[in-house]
């Protein structure tokens, strides 16, 4: 068989499952946002909290509980890391250094799991297990709770509870991601993926040499990485790594897991609104969205531009061998564009234009499908703004979903969609004029400007991938991209929740004649539109001095 | 003031609390039964794939090794090699040296790895595939394509004493098609060919 017809099936059996698994699975999450049974887990663990998980909260409470719950977290991560050589299974790990620790604590928190440390000689077996890979639970779930608080907003009317933050967040790792990553752990075992607690295991080669073969609950941890869209490899090389993605089957396995929640989604979001056709035009965006990338990206990879690659005769520089160009380029385009960010081939060894397509999937605000929950909430902000640009147009209140997008939720959703961007341009503009962008660099000229563009886009979006050359582990980029992943995290879902409480608080509007069809391939055309010229005029400028500088050299 | 600065304890306690209990839940019970569960049904596997050759440990077989002549950075003829790592097949240090296409440093690195590796083959550059001239994401990539395992064999077989066209048939046994049929791409893996490569030098 040959490349093209074996790329064609890998995506169509991608696109295939992917369908067949949305329904029940977007319907099964939607049944345990909605049910008011709690299991006996959950009890015990509510118990043992203190925490109602009856009792309704306003956004302000809602609010608090992420913010809380994730201060806590990134203080708990910070000290882990400063203290893991006097905890068992050090593996005789140094601690880590206070700025980088930040760095990673804010990293793992937000969901951004961008990582300026190298896993196998940086990280314990406790800090890997008992630090990052819980907040590849409890953060995934933060974004999930945050998404259904957003859509009990819509269909919710006359009051201003958005249901409990506790229990969103317990039920969302108890019934949805630990039964999801215990099955998808132990497909990856059986293919090759380790799970161990050993030590560093040294062997003598049959040429004589030595070579250490590191150890780890790596399964455990890629299972969460990619169900959870956070993308931390437990080793530098991430899903590169044997250990992490063995074969042609898990690399696949993989793209799917780290699709497959956020494309789900916008079927919960349908079933809780009352309109599963709601939730089809909203995944039919992020969809096209998506693949007009994996076009994009396979073809440029293919055609291997570049003098580097046209010498090679291919564009095999940090690719693995058993997944190719074809499979490498689907993998980057699903991983950036989900805000996963974790990598089965380096980026910054991508064409120039490649590049620039991934730098473009982030700083569409990762909605196309975007991570768990963030994915859903980004795009339908995106949503009412482009009802806000439709409602312009024929001089009409705008409305979605019956609710009115008056003056204080339009000021929120422009809030929401000014924050990344200022993130980005300013992190980046910072870092140059500084002079702290160049001297990370591994690349020259145009190459070497995207190293930084990408470092900032990746970390405000909380994508996580990089263009790797990029010299991350310094003070200044280890808390200037802490700060931005932080910030690019928390104060969207300041705004998000905000535009909750204050959707849940009207009183839904009645059908009319005039109401725009949110429903219909029209709004999904209008809402694709809206979502590329917004982007496009906010960061066109930065993409022509980097990659498009490149790419058309 | 003082209410809120209650409140603010409060709030804190219960995240901590809650923070503790999912960390005992993810942190611990979860990664533990995974092990469980893969040490008991898939212990080879979870343990690192390790080879044993003359019940010697000789790697894994997920892991790529170097071939070259002990304390050189010369390749072995007498083995089939890898493709270039940018850490010399370190597996704690892993990732490759993310140069772009349009560096002239990978540029230089990919012409002097055509020079190299069509030299040492004795094959002419333009038979030199891919593969060989570029480093992996990993830098401990355990495969290389079946044309670069190809174009090795008249030189392993001459090193080795051994006819080519042997050589080759444990090539082609060797060569792995993609996944099912169409994920991933054809392969050879490196050190399972050398350990068979090895029978049959011991055979001869």
């Amino acid at each position: 068989m040959g490349p093209v017809l074996a790329d064609v099936l890998f995506v169509t059996a991608l696109i295939g499952v992917l369908t067949l698994v949305h329904r029940p699975l977007g319907d099964y999450m939607a049944a345990v946002f909605q049910s008011t049974k709690h299991l006996r887990a959950e009890r015990w663990i509510y118990r043992s909290v203190g925490a109602d998980p009856d009792a309704e909260m306003r956004w302000p409470a809602y609010l608090r509980g992420v913010l809380f719950f994730s201060a806590v977290s990134v203080l708990f991560l910070y000290l882990l890391q400063r203290v893991q050589d006097k905890l068992p299974l050090s593996l005789g790990f140094k601690p880590i250094s206070p700025d980088q620790a930040f760095n990673t604590a804010a990293s793992f928190v937000s969901n951004t799991n961008w990582q300026s440390y190298s896993g196998e000689v940086a990280m314990s077996h406790v800090t890997q297990t008992m630090g990052l890979a819980v907040q590849n639970f409890v953060s995934a779930a933060v974004g999930i709770a945050v998404a259904v608080a957003l859509v009990r907003g819509f269909a919710r009317s006359r009051t201003g509870e958005l249901g409990n933050f506790w229990a969103d967040l317990v039920r969302c790792v108890i019934r949805i991601l630990i039964p999801l990553s215990v099955v998808a752990a132990v497909v990856l075992i059986a293919c090759g993926a380790i799970q161990n607690f050993g030590d560093i295991h040294h062997i003598t080669t049959l040429t004589g040499q030595r070579q250490a073969i590191s150890p780890g609950a790596v399964a455990s941890q890629e299972a969460i990485k990619d169900i959870g869209t956070n993308g931390g490899g437990y080793f530098n090389a991430n899903s590169a790594h044997p250990f992490e993605n063995p074969n042609g089957f898990t690399n696949w396995l993989e793209i799917f897991l780290l699709l497959v929640i956020p494309f789900s989604l916008p079927r919960t979001f349908g079933k809780m609104v009352g309109s599963v056709k709601q939730g089809y035009a909203i995944v039919a965006a992020m969809g096209i969205i998506w693949f007009a990338g994996v076009l994009a990206v396979t073809w440029l990879e293919y055609a291997h531009p570049g003098t580097a690659a046209q010498l090679a005769g291919g564009a095999m520089e940090g690719k693995e061998q058993r997944f190719g160009e074809g499979n490498s380029s689907l993998f980057a385009v699903s991983t950036t564009m989900t805000s996963t960010g974790s990598v089965d081939a380096f980026h910054d060894s991508f064409s120039g234009l490649s590049g620039g397509v991934l730098l473009l999937g982030m700083m569409l605000g990762e909605i196309a499908p975007g991570g768990t929950g963030s994915g859903l909430y980004g795009m339908l902000i995106m949503a009412i703004i482009a009802v806000f640009i439709a409602g312009l147009m024929v001089g009409r209140t705008p409305e979605y979903l019956g609710k009115k997008i008056g003056a204080r939720e339009m000021k929120l959703a422009a809030c929401y969609i000014l924050v990344t961007p200022s993130l980005v341009l300013i992190g980046a503009a910072l870092a140059m004029a500084l002079g702290k962008g160049q001297s990370s660099m591994t690349n020259v000229g145009a190459h070497g400007f995207s190293e930084v563009l990408y470092a900032y886009t990746s970390a405000s979006n909380n994508n996580g991938s990089a263009f790797a050359g990029f010299g991350a582990n310094t003070e200044y980029h280890n808390t200037m991209l802490g700060l931005c992943m932080l910030l690019g995290r928390f104060l969207p879902m300041v705004f998000v929740l905000a535009l909750a409480g204050s959707l849940a608080e009207q009183k839904p509007i009645p059908v009319t004649a005039g109401t725009l069809r949110t429903e219909k391939p029209l709004f999904t055309g209008l809402l694709v539109g809206a979502i590329l010229i917004i982007t496009g005029l906010t960061f066109f400028p930065a993409l022509a001095l980097g990659p498009l500088a490149e790419g058309l050299a | 003031m003082n209410n809120s600065f209650v409140n603010f304890g409060r709030m804190t306690w219960a995240a901590s609390r809650m923070l503790l209990v999912l960390t005992v839940v993810t942190g611990i019970v979860y990664p533990l039964l995974v092990t469980g569960i893969g040490q008991t049904a898939f212990r080879h596997k979870a343990n690192g794939s390790i080879v044993e050759v003359d019940g010697k440990e000789a790697g894994s077989s997920l892991i790529g090794q170097s071939w070259n002549i002990k304390g050189t950075d010369k390749p072995d003829p007498k083995w089939f090699q890898p493709r270039p790592s940018n850490s010399d097949y370190d597996p704690l240090a892993t990732g490759s040296n993310q140069l772009s296409a349009s560096n002239p440093k990978l540029v230089k690195l990919v012409r002097d790895a055509k020079e190299r590796v069509a030299e040492f083959n004795g094959v002419p550059q333009s038979e030199v595939p891919k593969d060989a001239v570029t480093g992996s994401a990993s830098a401990i990539d355990p495969d290389i394509s079946p044309k670069y395992a190809d174009i090795q064999v008249g030189r392993v077989a001459k090193a080795n004493g051994l006819p080519a066209a042997q050589v080759r048939k444990l090539v082609k046994d060797h060569t792995d098609g993609r996944v099912i049929g169409f994920m991933g791409e054809p392969r050879v893996n490196v050190l399972e060919l050398n350990i068979a490569l090895k029978g049959l030098v011991a055979k001869r």
